[in-house]
């Protein structure tokens, strides 16, 4: 086990390199411009010189390379600074992966953005599985009852309708019409005391409920087939055959069994909360990572989306690990050498 | 994070839903803005568009603002110069301007006329990649006469001098903040740009870039007892029409920004009684760019849209009897109905604001004439062929069509075409991402400076309220082409002897009534040789709560100019 | 007809239960499965209409109408028109031929090589290391900027060969090769696992060839993940198209998909609901009447449940 870790990480590294450079060449390629959204009295000179301060004129390894010593060398040296407040080398000087479109560092625009990612997705994401997995089990369990065809039909219409207009029905009828929950998410917000706290609570609601059906919507379907499967095999059967009651077959055997690819799925989707939803993001103005990605991309600002999606890399990685590990763990019939 | 407080925190926000709901019996003095598209920075000189530019406006401040009407108003000069009272030399060389001496700023230090040296310097530092330095063109030099006195030098003769420091595009900085930043430093100045201290009403408290902006009243602000509200947010992200939705419907914002949205969208929203639509025109004109030149895809890469002196003209759009089909088919007023609704109006000049500049030549744009537009091209020789598309000597009037993705522009597009159907021309439509058409990266094959089609249409208006800078554009020698990086501002390549000649003596009247004279006859140039199809005169729309007063939107500056005054009236 | 033609279709029925061909299979899926037969009747209907329907109803989608705009229904336009006055219907058919193209064709592309790559990195060993580090290689590339940058790179080049394919083929490929990673790691689990079952050690002892393994044995045993991938992926294209159309990058907006119609709509959504309506329901139905088709057949196929 420990020697099957030790070379997964050691080929993440190369992984991670290659990644980054497919990222780089991919963003250089795009034909996108970051003057592109000056008002038009702006004339060319001027945009040409506004590309030339940004360094795009430059060739495109030495672009590179100049990020991977930045991005690899500079930013850690930093955050080791801020963390431990020593001073390593000449930090003045030490040049900082910086967005074009705000021109301050990438990083620090990453960290302003998590508290509100990690809040609405990252619940969105918990209360998406505290939903599905009963459903799926019940769903399974009776198969073609009226239960299961009520979940099957529900978690498929949530899945199949793009949150923008889930979302926007939702602010039609729970702002427009009801004024129960505001429709921007306000990120400046403290919460201080109980009735901050209620705020955080009312503009969370939305954007997280949006989120959670549609997640629950995709999981409830895997938890599901999941069990269906477990419920014909041989062991359920022997179990059946010594007089266990149904329930405690369900939980003990099957429910372990059968959670195993649905965990696999869950961990493989934790990255997803930190890459942010996008569209809910938007809809709700809830301004996270996601919408940090979104801005990036549509003013063409290379350094902040190059970051952004490497560090994406990165989870997406270490989760995957992470979910052989436990797939390992959890399942002794797997070995790994 | 563990589960059950999550559950219990859940399942209380279902049973509490809209139980609670606080309202302070005292007027709000919070200020709520909603910008769809997020402030980025707060140096306007580093910015990456006009949200940047308005976001900032309400902290620093230029020497003179323009004002709804388009006149010059000073904020932080004593006095418009005009020749008359002697700040503007006989010779049209050198400009004066008096700063205010009671001009604190919001760290307590005088403004002085190094500050506004220094904001010359910084804006035309050459590695600085400045966004504001238009407005310094052909400036020689920025003199500090004495501490509140400052003189602007020009390199040659300059009838409109009122580039530099008047508006919100070009403000002036603190010196003492920004010395460090110039050049290249100036990206490094992160504190500076995200916390510029200014003069102007109110100070930044937070900035989240590409979020959320808090500001609070400058305590040392000029006017006693302004600004009326202590504190103000700018919050940004979403779309044009949710924006529009959270002042009209929710009322959760006091004030939306820039919300081109479809018209009877905005009618409904607007029912519900909560706020009002205000339209502001400024000189923005949606046109048809007509391509003078042949874009044939089969030419290589030095000739295609190339001007050449004029041998390489387009197969028909050559001929001005098509142009003027193409012109007198479109029928304005229902792409204003259908597209725009209040914030536009259909105009057939490329100057449709100062009043003063506006030509009274060709209106008869205004009227669609089908039938006639039929004869006309009939008369020219291009005749239906079987398919319904005219053709003459082989030459089929089947245009390529490309403009920005936005929908309001598809929804146009897609009315020319049935129009200019009813005529017999077969048109292509085809739209490019906004950020690629707009961004004149000479490597990319779709900006609008390459004009690799027949037509295009875009919005293009002047800065300030003076078009002499703009008229320049249509000059033979602004052609774009690979010779000169695609840089120039005469897109449709069109080119007349008289258009230049009367450029030339443009350039040598300094006279105010003769130089208006000119430029009308300018404009009628470019609309009657139809190098330009102008559509719409588009206006700024902004939403409003109905508590919020004091407000005047204005066309030609930062909507934010007059907020000092802003006040809240239950 | 005559005993021994009888006798023939009898003996074809018996071989078709010992052997079942895929069609049969789905017949037999379809038969016992209440939900399943309204699905398929469902799916049917709306292929027939998108494929069909536009030759019959000839309106042109694009035809602007300025005197007859955001209408509701009525005899000349039964699902009204949107705001340039052009008709709902025949969008929604054009719309629908697209926006089912666009699905099938991207969830066969991506099932076709996550299937691939997951059994093959489950089955040898050898092959696990490098092709588990290719799939998080893509799983790690973010899906919008590569889809940005393929449209923009080739929309030129096929646009020359045909502007409507080219785009089209762009989408399926961009969505494609973007959505497969997840079917190759459940399918490598999955087979990771069969291939430690009794049955598949027997036969690898009988010196059974790796490729026949694979089909006859561990393919049949994972199916039913494989199944729900599917249905889930239909869905998944149909819907990524859609967000590419909230992001502006999808198909242009006088190119109307299902999805391009649902965004387009949204913001008259008070003023005519319709627009939202018909393209929210087209897409629910579609994906729900393939779902229930691929409940159906996964039960029919998994030999676990067939035996019982």
């Amino acid at each position: 086990m420990l020697k099957y870790l030790s070379k997964r990480l050691f080929f993440a590294v190369p992984t991670l390199i290659v990644i980054s450079f497919v990222l780089f060449a991919l963003l250089d390629l795009a034909p996108n411009d970051p003057t592109g959204n000056l008002p038009q009295t702006i004339p060319q000179e001027v945009r040409e010189e506004i590309r030339e301060s940004l360094g795009l004129n430059k060739p495109f390894h030495i672009r590179y390379f100049k990020w991977m010593q930045q991005f690899f060398v500079n930013e850690p040296l930093n955050l080791i600074e801020e963390v431990t407040g020593l001073e390593i080398g000449d930090s003045e000087s030490r040049l900082r992966v910086r967005s074009w479109l705000t021109r301050s560092p990438v990083v620090d625009l990453i960290i302003e953005r998590l508290p509100q990612t990690l809040w609405v997705v990252g619940l969105s994401y918990i209360v998406g599985i505290m939903i599905a997995l009963p459903i799926g089990v019940i769903s399974a369990y009776k198969q073609y009852s009226w239960f299961d065809q009520i979940g099957t039909f529900i978690s498929m219409v949530g899945f199949s309708v793009p949150t923008f207009f889930t979302g926007l029905v939702m602010i039609i009828i729970f702002s427009v019409t009801l004024s129960w929950f505001p429709s921007t998410y306000d990120t400046t917000h403290v919460v201080k005391d109980f009735p901050s706290f209620w705020f955080q609570v009312k503009q969370m609601t939305m954007p997280v409920m949006v989120l959670a059906f549609y997640n629950a919507a995709q999981l409830s379907r895997f938890m599901r087939a999941s069990v269906l499967e477990n419920l014909n095999l041989d062991y359920v059967r022997t179990a059946r055959a010594k007089g266990l009651r149904d329930r405690s077959i369900l939980l003990k055997h099957i429910l372990r069994n059968s959670m195993l690819p649905v965990i696999t799925m869950i961990a493989l989707g934790v990255p997803t909360i930190f890459t942010g939803a996008i569209i809910t993001e938007q809809v709700f103005r809830v301004n996270g990572i996601g919408q940090l990605l979104i801005t990036g991309i549509q003013s063409a600002d290379i350094p902040l989306v190059q970051s952004l999606s490497f560090l994406f890399a990165v989870l997406i990685v270490t989760f995957n690990l992470l979910a052989d590990v436990i797939y390992g763990i959890l399942d002794p019939r797997i070995k790994y050498e | 994070m563990s589960r059950s407080p999550l559950i219990a925190l859940i399942a209380l926000s279902i049973l509490f839903l809209g139980s609670c709901s606080q309202e302070s019996a005292e007027v709000d003095t919070n200020l709520r803005l909603l910008y769809w598209q997020a402030p980025s920075t707060l140096n306007p000189y580093l910015s990456s568009g006009t949200k940047d530019i308005e976001a900032a406006s309400i902290v620093i401040e230029p020497l003179a603002h323009y004002d709804a009407n388009a006149k010059k108003v000073p904020i932080l000069a004593t006095r418009i110069p005009t020749v008359e009272n002697g700040d503007i030399a006989e010779d049209y060389r050198s400009i004066t301007w008096h700063l205010r001496q009671d001009i604190v700023w919001s760290d307590g230090t005088q403004l002085t006329s190094a500050d506004v040296v220094f904001s010359w310097r910084y804006c035309t530092h050459e590695e600085a990649g400045c966004t504001g330095k238009d407005s310094f063109r052909d400036v020689e030099q920025v003199v500090a006469v004495d501490d509140y006195t400052v003189r602007i030098d020009f390199t040659k003769p300059a009838p409109f001098p009122f580039g530099p420091f008047v508006g919100s595009v070009s403000p002036v900085l603190q010196y003492q903040q920004f010395k460090d930043c110039l050049g290249l430093r100036a990206q490094e100045c992160t504190e500076a740009n995200f916390y510029p201290i200014g003069t102007g009403p109110f100070i930044v408290e937070e900035f989240k870039a590409n979020d959320t902006v808090r500001y609070k009243a400058n305590p040392h602000y000029r006017e006693e007892g302004k600004p009326f509200f202590q504190t103000v947010i700018i919050k940004g992200g979403g779309d044009a029409a949710s924006a529009a939705r959270a002042v009209l419907q929710t009322g959760e914002f006091d004030y939306a920004w820039n919300l081109q949205v479809e018209p009877e969208v905005l009618d409904n929203m607007r029912n519900a009684g909560k706020g009002e639509v205000l339209t502001a025109f400024g000189s923005q004109v949606e046109r048809i760019m007509v391509n003078q030149t042949n874009e044939d895809p089969s030419l290589d890469a030095d000739t295609r849209s190339v001007y050449l002196d004029g041998n390489n003209a387009h197969p028909f759009l050559s001929d001005i009897n098509v142009r003027r089909a193409l012109s007198l088919a479109i029928d304005r007023q229902i792409l204003v109905d259908i597209g725009y609704g209040v914030a536009g109006q259909p105009t057939c000049n490329v100057i449709p604001l100062p009043e003063q500049y506006v030509s009274t030549n060709n209106e008869d744009c205004k009227t669609p004439n089908i039938d006639e537009a039929n004869r006309i091209l009939e008369e020219a020789g291009w005749v239906k062929g079987s398919d319904g598309v005219r053709a003459k000597d082989g030459v089929r009037l089947s245009l390529l069509y490309q403009t920005s993705t936005n929908s309001v522009r598809q929804g146009t597009q897609s009315l020319i075409k049935g129009m200019w159907q009813e005529i017999g021309v077969e048109t292509e439509l085809r739209n490019i991402d906004a950020a690629v058409f707009f961004g004149g990266d000479p490597g990319s094959p779709d900006t609008l400076q390459k004009f690799f089609a027949d037509v295009q249409m875009y919005t293009n208006n002047f800065e300030g309220n003076d078009p002499s800078n703009y008229v320049e554009g249509w000059q033979c020698g602004n052609v774009p082409d690979p010779q000169n990086q695609w840089v120039g501002p005469n897109i449709s390549r069109g080119c007349s002897e008289e258009f230049d000649a009367l450029l030339d003596t443009l350039s040598e009247t300094f006279d105010s009534d003769e130089r208006v004279a000119i430029i009308k006859q300018l404009n009628d140039i470019v609309v009657q040789s139809i190098w330009e199809i102008p559509l719409i005169h588009r206006a700024r729309v902004s939403a409003k709560s109905n508590s919020l007063k004091g407000f005047e939107l204005n066309g030609w500056d930062s909507e934010l100019w007059t907020i000092a005054d802003w006040y809240r009236e239950e | 007809m005559k005993l021994e033609q009888f006798a023939r279709a009898g003996q074809s029925i018996q071989e078709a239960r010992e052997h079942p061909s895929p069609w049969m299979i789905v017949w037999i899926a379809l038969k016992n499965h209440k939900g399943a037969l309204v699905g398929a009747g469902v799916f049917t209907f709306i292929v027939l209409a998108v494929l069909i329907g536009p030759l019959i109803y000839t309106i042109d989608p694009q035809l602007t109408d300025t005197a007859v705009r955001n209408q509701g229904m009525s005899w000349q336009h039964p699902l009204g028109t949107d705001n340039l006055g052009r008709d709902m219907l025949a969008q929604m058919l054009s719309g629908g031929r697209i926006a089912l193209a666009v699905g099938f064709a991207a969830m066969l592309l991506s099932l076709g090589v996550g299937i691939t790559i997951g059994v093959v990195a489950g089955y040898y060993k050898r092959l696990d290391g490098p092709l588990m580090r290719l799939t998080d290689l893509f799983l790690a590339l973010p899906l919008l900027p590569l889809l940005l940058v393929i449209i923009m790179l080739f929309r030129d080049t096929l646009r020359a060969f045909d502007p409507e394919m080219g785009i089209f083929i762009l989408i399926v490929l961009g969505i494609g090769i973007t959505s497969w990673m997840q079917t190759a790691r459940i399918v490598r689990g999955e087979t990771l696992a069969v291939k430690e079952r009794e049955f598949v050690l027997a036969a690898t002892s009988m010196g059974t060839s790796g490729l026949h393994i694979i089909t006859k044995h561990i393919l049949p045993n994972i199916l039913s993940p494989i199944m729900v991938s599917a249905t889930l992926g239909i869905a998944n294209a149909i819907i990524t198209e859609s967000t590419l159309s909230f992001l502006g990058l999808g198909f242009p907006p006088d190119f109307p998909t299902w999805g391009r119609l649902l965004f387009d709509g949204v913001n008259f959504i008070e003023i005519s609901p319709a627009r939202v309506i018909w393209p929210g329901l087209a897409i629910s139905l579609t994906v729900l009447s393939v779902n229930y088709i691929g409940d159906a057949l996964r039960d029919a196929i998994d030999p676990r449940v067939r035996n019982e």
